[in-house]
């Protein structure tokens, strides 16, 4: 099975076409969405839709913070963030804004556990950013894979059989096995806000036959996607941030 | 670990025999697997109870690396243990001993040490073009193929470019062989493929003159002795080696990787060209440098923890190419030797280390005897050497960046294909003749190089002329024009 792994999609619908587009020809089995389908872009509505139909088709998805901040605002959110939701509530349905109430916060497929953040306390949106924050993931969790999002750059720990936690390289584009020595713990990067200073989507492929995960960037029309933003009126930072990537 | 590995046991549908060998790290058998036809060997790490650190990533390393290796050079995969198990990585076997037993008979004489110097540099090299430095070079980690080709093993410390290095942040120790490690491997660089030159020249040393170049240090210290002690030349020990092999050798043993071959293909290329190799200092030499040079670069290096970080090394692998450029010298093809120049005069600019391989190929029929003396009796081989040389000299090349070959054979195309693998080439430039229908339909050698090389080929093709073009022509006429071109009776227009 080979299984997209797509993650904080934030309501790019540039970003979200050009990596479904991306997926073409790419015999991918399977999608699945770690959550962070609203908030900050211009475009949540179209992203709901588009996520509700690929569930409906066997696609998996859980809740980010943003969509679960929809329905209860996270006193945690920087100033950007509640004011991007505030303009985002009003712009959705209520079979929208239900679907995203509904999704789950962690979902297994095989020896994968999907998750938005941490897979310790994945409701506490915890940032994975360090091998010191991805350890208890991987005391709490037994799945040999744990894949998630929510930090926005993507990275790879491995940990061993003494327990030792690794942040390992990533190559784009490049597959990398996950040996079965070892536990791993992905963060995938974002679809609709990289923050690595890569102006492009980001995504995951998944191989189980081939036992290898993939990190992928696809380029989109980020231009077009800030001048929504922009004329939206949300916040000029989050226009910045699609031009440049951080 | 529940199961330890023994004859008799069956796992995963593979019955172990024999033990082949104990090594200090693994354990390897003879096993057999009613679906895997065959000869296979099973390697098993032996893993000491407890968390055995180094033998766990070496093997790891191994099992991220084998199975995305290709290509004659490796041994083939066909199965992998699950850890919680029994880890484990079933290959094919190959037949007969590693170089092991080839380097105790060392010193071996001139030619066969060229030979299988120039077998193992080009198993190096497929290698690398897989992006993989192995690290941990060593007469028995070469084995053979009934074929002839060498084939690596034990990519234990290897490191693979497109994938995550579990060793380097692992551990802190240098890790190698210690007879053949290379300086900056010593100074825990894992990046530079020019470690695996270091390791061939020192192996090619002990095959020329009967002893490692830095003897066999058993402490760790002692390595470091290499980055400012040289080797005695190799011509010191034994008279007979030539002052071209000592260059290769020594040009392969400079301490300074910039300084090295930068190719392994380089090294094929001079090992199987010794009389286009360039002599320098280093050939001539007949002692190792005296105290006080040994002094200032003891001097020098102390308190050196690198040489500075490698280029990327995909950029190395694609670094130091070889370009072939097959020159036609007819007269039809004048005004394309012209422009084949000076498309290799701007990939030059490009590649500033490139070397270049010139090459002819003299047409002779597929049947009976060919005269390759023409009437006044000069050597026709030797007119095409000359024409050669005459084309190169507009590059404007030193001598040691350039060689020339005439080749022989019926099938022009087949023959450049073949050159170009055992050079090994990393990209070869050749001219096209103007577009005919007929050679659509037959092919041409360009189009057969184009087709069938195992490297990039670019092809230059001359200027449209309207007087070259035969439009409007009848598949009959076509075909006639063929026929014509089979019996050698055709002449471009």
């Amino acid at each position: 099975m080979r299984l997209a792994v797509l993650t904080d999609i934030h309501g790019n619908r540039e970003a979200f076409a050009a990596v479904l587009a991306d997926l073409e020809g790419r015999e991918i089995d399977r999608i699945a969405l770690l959550g962070d389908i609203v908030g900050y872009g211009p475009d949540p509505g179209w992203c709901c839709d588009r996520a509700m139909v690929l569930v409906a088709g066997g696609a998996l998805a859980v809740q980010g913070n943003h969509d679960a901040a929809i329905s209860a605002m996270d006193p945690a959110m920087n100033a950007n963030a509640r004011k991007a939701l505030d303009w985002t509530r009003p712009q959705l349905s209520e079979a929208q804004r239900q679907f995203l109430a509904g999704l789950p916060l962690s979902a297994d497929l095989g020896d994968l556990r999907l998750v938005h953040a941490s897979a310790n306390a994945p409701g506490d949106w915890i940032y994975v950013t360090s091998e010191q924050r991805a350890m208890p993931s991987f005391r709490v969790c037994e799945a040999r894979v744990i894949l998630c999002g929510h930090v926005h750059v993507p990275a790879l720990m491995s940990c061993d059989r003494a327990g030792q936690v690794r942040q390992q390289r990533i190559l784009q584009a490049s597959p990398v096995p996950l040996i079965r020595s070892r536990r791993w713990l992905a963060v995938v990067g974002s679809v609709g806000q990289p923050r690595d200073g890569v102006p492009q989507a980001g995504y995951a492929i998944w191989d189980d036959a081939r036992n290898e995960l993939c990190f992928r960037r696809v380029p989109y029309d980020t231009a077009a996607t800030a001048a929504k933003v922009r004329a939206a009126g949300l916040p000029e930072t989050l226009a910045l941030r699609l031009l440049r990537g951080e | 670990m529940p199961l330890r590995p023994h004859p008799g046991l069956q796992i995963d549908g593979f019955t172990l025999g024999e033990k082949l060998h104990q090594g200090g790290f693994a354990t390897i058998w003879e096993v057999t697997h009613p679906l895997h036809p065959g000869p296979m060997v099973m390697k098993v790490p032996v893993i000491l109870d407890g968390y055995d650190g180094p033998t766990i990533v070496g093997f790891e390393v191994e099992q991220m690396i084998m199975p995305r290796l290709a290509g004659p050079h490796v041994p083939r995969v066909i199965a992998e243990g699950d850890f919680a198990v029994l880890p484990y990585i079933v290959t094919e076997r190959l037949p007969g001993d590693s170089m092991l037993r080839l380097f105790g008979q060392a010193p071996l004489p001139l030619s066969d040490v060229i030979e299988v110097a120039a077998r193992m540099a080009q198993a190096v090299h497929e290698l690398h073009r897989q992006h993989v430095i192995h690290l941990d070079l060593k007469p028995e980690n070469f084995l053979q193929r009934d074929t002839g080709e060498m084939v690596l093993v034990d990519y234990g410390l290897s490191r693979h470019a497109d994938l995550p290095d579990l060793l380097a942040e692992e551990f802190t120790i240098p890790m190698g062989t210690f007879p053949y490690i290379a300086p900056e491997q010593y100074l825990r660089c894992r990046d530079d493929l020019r470690s695996d030159i270091f390791a061939l020249g020192a192996m090619i040393y002990e095959l020329a003159t009967g002893r490692p170049p830095f003897g066999r240090p058993e402490k760790l210290k002692a390595v470091r002795r290499r980055l400012w002690r040289d080797p005695v030349p190799p011509r010191a020990l034994n008279p007979e080696i030539p002052e071209w092999l000592q260059e290769i050798i020594l040009r392969a043993l400079e301490v300074l990787p910039q300084r090295r071959y930068q190719s392994a293909a380089q090294m094929v290329f001079d090992l199987t060209h010794p009389l286009q190799v360039k002599l320098t200092a280093r050939a001539h030499r007949l002692q190792a440098d005296g105290r006080m040079d040994v002094m200032r670069r003891w001097w020098a290096m102390r308190g050196v923890s690198s040489f500075g970080p490698p280029p990327e090394l995909r950029a190395q692998v694609d670094h130091a190419p070889i370009l072939m450029v097959a020159v036609d010298l007819s007269p039809q093809m004048e005004a394309i030797a012209g422009q084949l120049r000076r498309a290799v005069q701007r990939m030059l600019v490009l590649e500033p280390d490139a070397r270049v391989a010139c090459v002819n190929v003299i047409k002779t029929a597929r049947i009976g005897l060919d005269v390759t003396t023409d009437d006044q009796g000069n050597n026709l081989h030797v007119a095409r050497l000359v024409g050669l040389r005459a084309w190169a000299g507009g590059l404007d090349l030193p001598e040691e960046r350039l060689t020339f070959t005439v080749l022989e054979g019926a099938d022009p195309g087949a023959v450049l294909i073949d050159h170009a693998d055992k050079i090994p080439v990393s990209h070869i430039l050749m001219g096209a003749r103007g577009h005919s229908s007929a050679r659509q339909y037959l092919g041409s050698v360009s189009s057969q190089v184009v087709a069938r090389a195992r490297c990039s080929v670019t092809v230059i093709r001359a200027p449209r002329s309207p007087a070259a073009e035969s439009p409007g022509e009848t598949p009959q006429e076509v075909l006639d024009r063929a026929a014509a071109l089979i019996q050698g009776e055709f002449r471009e227009a």
